[in-house]
């Protein structure tokens, strides 16, 4: 083919120079290399790094299209165009394509800047340094316009994405070497250097803010207030949504994670295709549902009393702490990010039930910032070389007891 | 004292061109050679020169460090060349072949009677003690040290490798002599593994501890054997020799001749008629490769199997150590898309739009291309899959990428050998060159540690 004749040529052309990642980064995507094996075995599975990073993107588009529906549904429904979905999951009132178009206007310029900003430091990195591209942004660009409000600022998203991308990874050596999971640190970027965009009523709807300035401003249209159920349940408020809404995600939220439906799909997708760990995923639930039963028998004991401030979500049912707020996002797409999480098959049971378990505890007793998966997943990411640390240390114990046991 | 082994971790790779249970003789050669190459970490001192004429089993170098240590000549003839690379460095010894072969007649050793010392030097002189190999460092072994036990693995379960069952039917009568012989060099007992529904020639041989193996490859691995049998522990050394190997030494032993017919399969995809040739070590591939017929302009030629083969122009030799020659199809060529479409014609471990999970009988036509670029290690958790050794793959490698020599030491480096990390190679996401990695770890250990 004439196409791949003259690419082969450009590439020959570029090889050695500066360019030549660049170059290569673009046709790589077009053409799988004809690179052959030149040491050791001399065949090699199908599967190469970007193939995985595809897999993980594959799961996370119905979370993206959902988000899609979901931001124009929200939105809507604080208008009054739209009422209450209550046909189940493929209820009228939430799919229709009035609803998917204010989301889509909306998430379409996140998912531009996400990739074009983080993709474009990763170009720059990789032609400053000589090295191949390097796929791990794939992901990330994708996480990154889910786990944020629907309305923020795009210079902010801009803002965080760099320091996320160059602070977070590049620092370090690029992908396979960071430490910190960079699609959250950009989230907790954003969530400690803009707090009022990240928490409160105001951002988890798209048009609260601006219809807030308009009411300022004299307007007699009624107020969007957009609160996520987490949020209403810190402050001790009545929850307006059902178990059956927050199940398909019908509620306020960051973009993608509000289906724990879709999520759950998302999981099974990369459990049977062998890329996200089933370890961390089931471990990190289990961890959650641990800590969340241990606080709802504190409230049965009586030990805490209503006048608490930590009542409410204490008191909410153990089982539901899975459907709320980034949980079931956090534990499938971000906490099985193999670069930060544990390396070690024991490892990674240690290590998500440790953040399931600490994502509850820091929900409920900060209820300033009622999300708490995101923290204990970047706290867990920093502990998981020293679990691992201690796994392997096991493997060597166990060689030295056989020697001993030699020499003896 | 006889214990099965059975490995769940692995993987087989089933490859198309498998050879039928026929042997032909090869075109004798009319060039030899031996490559220093073969032997890792041995700076060859040369006995022979150019012109020198050699008999069969007549030495034409011996080991720098330790002068007993002899290398013969594979056949009688005449030394044609030595081709020297980068500061002299001898990287092939020619010799062409007389038509009429005659042998260097050593002392034949009675092996039920003789002692450790003159098996020893009778192997040492006569050219067989390069096929003693020792781990750790899996290098040629060191005669001083007496090994606490030795291993044989006669079950090959690499992909397309020599049947051995089938070679070396017939040879009872070597095998034992030199399962005999080398019991003495060893306090402890010599351990022979044989495929678990197999009729080894080697089963019903006297004086072993016999295991039988199943299980997916690596299980025919020895590493795989030594870790589930009497795994190396620090400050341990074990011997091992590969079973047609053996039957080179017992001939030695029994008739005095240095005998290098060896039966070789030749396979893979590109070969059409995949089937055993009867030839010598060193000889020129070409003189059965094409017998045998290839089906390709654009393929490589293995002397190994695949996983651990070393690549062979077509004008290249068989390897000192190798009884399978395996031609893959050359893989360099660009593939549309190659990294997101769905594939069903190559092998794989995950099912991310990859299908090898569906038939797991299927046979495939692998060609060499890597399927990727190199990168950092991402995934985790996937070589363990195909890893049977109780050690972690991961940390180890990078342990020997960072050369921490404590840590390597710690982790299990004294067991493994490159070969026990073909496959964790072959599953790499990263593509990362394992074996070279593992192979120059041990390389700076033995420099270091000794």
């Amino acid at each position: 083919m004439a196409l791949k004749q003259n690419l082969h040529n450009l590439k020959e052309k570029y090889k050695g120079t500066k360019m030549a990642p660049l170059f290569n980064g673009f046709h790589t995507f077009l053409y799988a290399p004809n690179e052959t094996t030149h040491s050791g075995g001399h065949i090699r599975g199908a599967d190469d790094l970007k193939r995985t990073m595809n897999t993980v993107i594959m799961a996370l588009v119905p979370c993206l299209l959902f988000g899609m529906f979901n931001a124009g549904y929200q939105h809507h429904l604080q208008t009054g165009e739209v009422s209450q979905a209550v046909g189940g999951f493929f209820s009228g009132e939430f799919w229709n394509m009035a609803n998917f178009w204010v989301g889509f206007l909306k998430i379409i310029p996140l998912v531009i800047v996400s990739y074009v900003i983080g993709l474009g430091i990763e170009f720059i990195f990789a032609i400053k340094n000589g090295h191949e591209i390097e796929e791990g942004y794939l992901v990330t660009g994708m996480l990154v316009p889910l786990i944020v409000p629907v309305d923020i600022p795009l210079w902010m998203l801009a803002v965080a994405v760099i320091f996320g991308v160059v602070i977070g990874k590049e620092v370090f050596g690029g992908t396979g070497m960071n430490i910190l999971n960079p699609a959250l640190l950009i989230r907790a970027f954003l969530f400690f250097a803009y707090p009022t965009w990240m928490s409160g009523d105001k951002v988890w709807v798209t048009g609260a803010v601006e219809r807030t300035n308009e009411i300022a401003a004299g307007s007699s249209a009624d107020a969007i207030s957009g609160e996520t159920v987490l949020g209403s349940l810190a402050q001790g408020q009545e929850v307006a949504f059902s178990v059956a809404d927050m199940f398909y995600g019908f509620i306020p939220g960051s973009v993608g994670e509000t289906s724990t439906l879709l999520i759950l799909a998302g999981a099974l997708f990369l459990i049977f295709s062998k890329i996200g760990s089933w370890r961390i995923m089931l471990s990190a639930t289990l961890g959650a549902l641990v800590m969340g039963f241990m606080f709802n028998k504190v409230v049965d004991f009586g030990w805490i009393t209503e006048s608490s401030k930590f009542y409410a979500l204490m008191d909410t049912t153990f089982w539901h702490h899975l459907l709320l707020g980034g949980f079931a996002f956090g534990a499938v797409y971000m906490a099985t990010d193999p670069v930060t999480a544990s390396q070690t098959t024991k490892g990674k049971w240690i290590y998500g039930f440790l953040i399931g378990f600490i994502s509850v505890l820091i929900r409920v007793f900060n209820p300033a910032y009622p999300e708490g998966v995101m923290l204990a997943i970047l706290l867990m990411n920093v502990f998981a070389p020293t679990i691992d640390h201690y796994v392997v240390q096991g493997n060597v114990k166990r060689r030295m007891k056989r020697l001993k046991a030699k020499t003896a | 004292m006889s214990t099965d082994i059975r490995i769940k971790k692995g993987l087989d790779i089933k490859l198309k061109g498998e050879a039928e249970q026929i042997t032909t003789n090869a075109v004798a050669s009319n060039v030899y050679t031996l490559l220093p190459v073969d032997f890792h970490g041995i700076t060859p001192k040369l006995v022979a020169k150019v012109g020198t004429k050699v008999k069969a089993g007549e030495t034409v170098f011996y080991n720098k460090e330790n002068e007993t240590m002899k290398f013969v000549s594979p056949v009688s003839g005449e030394v044609k060349e030595i081709v020297r690379g980068e500061k002299r460095k001898i990287m092939a010894i020619k010799i062409t072949a007389d038509k009429e072969q005659t042998y260097l007649e050593n002392p034949t050793v009675a092996v039920d009677s003789a002692d450790a010392d003159s098996i020893k030097s009778a192997l040492l002189s006569s050219g067989c003690w390069p096929f003693v190999k020792q781990r750790p460092y899996d290098v040629i072994a060191n005669p001083d040290v007496a090994p606490k036990a030795i291993f044989v693995s006669a079950y090959a379960s690499a992909p397309l490798a020599a049947n051995y069952d089938y070679v070396l039917a017939g040879k009872e009568a070597e095998l034992q002599a030199a399962v005999t012989a080398l019991a003495k060099l060893t306090e402890g007992a010599v351990h022979v593994s044989v495929g678990k529904s197999s009729n080894s020639p080697l089963a019903g041989l006297n004086g072993i501890s016999l295991h039988k193996v199943s299980g997916p490859h690596p299980s025919g691995n020895v590493g795989t054997q030594i870790a589930h049998i009497d795994p190396i522990n620090k400050g341990e050394v074990v011997w091992t020799v590969t079973p047609q190997d053996l039957v080179i030494i017992g001939e030695l032993l029994l008739t005095g001749k240095f005998n290098a017919e060896r039966v070789v399969a030749v396979v893979g995809s590109v070969v059409k008629n995949p089937k055993y040739y009867k030839t010598k070590i060193g000889a020129e591939v070409s003189t059965f490769v094409y017998d045998a017929g290839v089906d390709s302009d654009n393929f490589r030629i293995i002397s190994g199997n695949v996983l651990t083969g070393r690549k062979v122009n077509p004008d290249g030799f068989l390897g000192y150590y190798n009884n399978t020659v395996s031609l893959l199809p050359e893989g360099d060529d660009y593939d549309l898309f190659g990294w997101t479409k769905p594939v069903f014609n190559k092998v794989s471990i995950s099912r991310a739009l990859t299908f090898s999970w569906l038939n797991k009988n299927k046979v495939y036509d692998l060609d060499t291309n890597t399927n990727g670029e190199h990168r950092a290690f991402v995934l985790t958790g996937k070589y363990e899959e195909v890893f049977p050794l109780d050690i972690f793959p991961m940390q180890i490698l990078k342990a020997c990428m960072y050369n921490d020599l404590d840590e390597m030491e710690a982790l299990g480096m004294y067991e493994v050998a490159p070969e026990d990390f073909a496959l964790t190679e072959f599953v790499c996401v990263s593509k990362q060159p394992h074996q070279e990695i593992i192979r120059k770890g041990l390389d700076l250990m033995l420099k270091e540690i000794g």
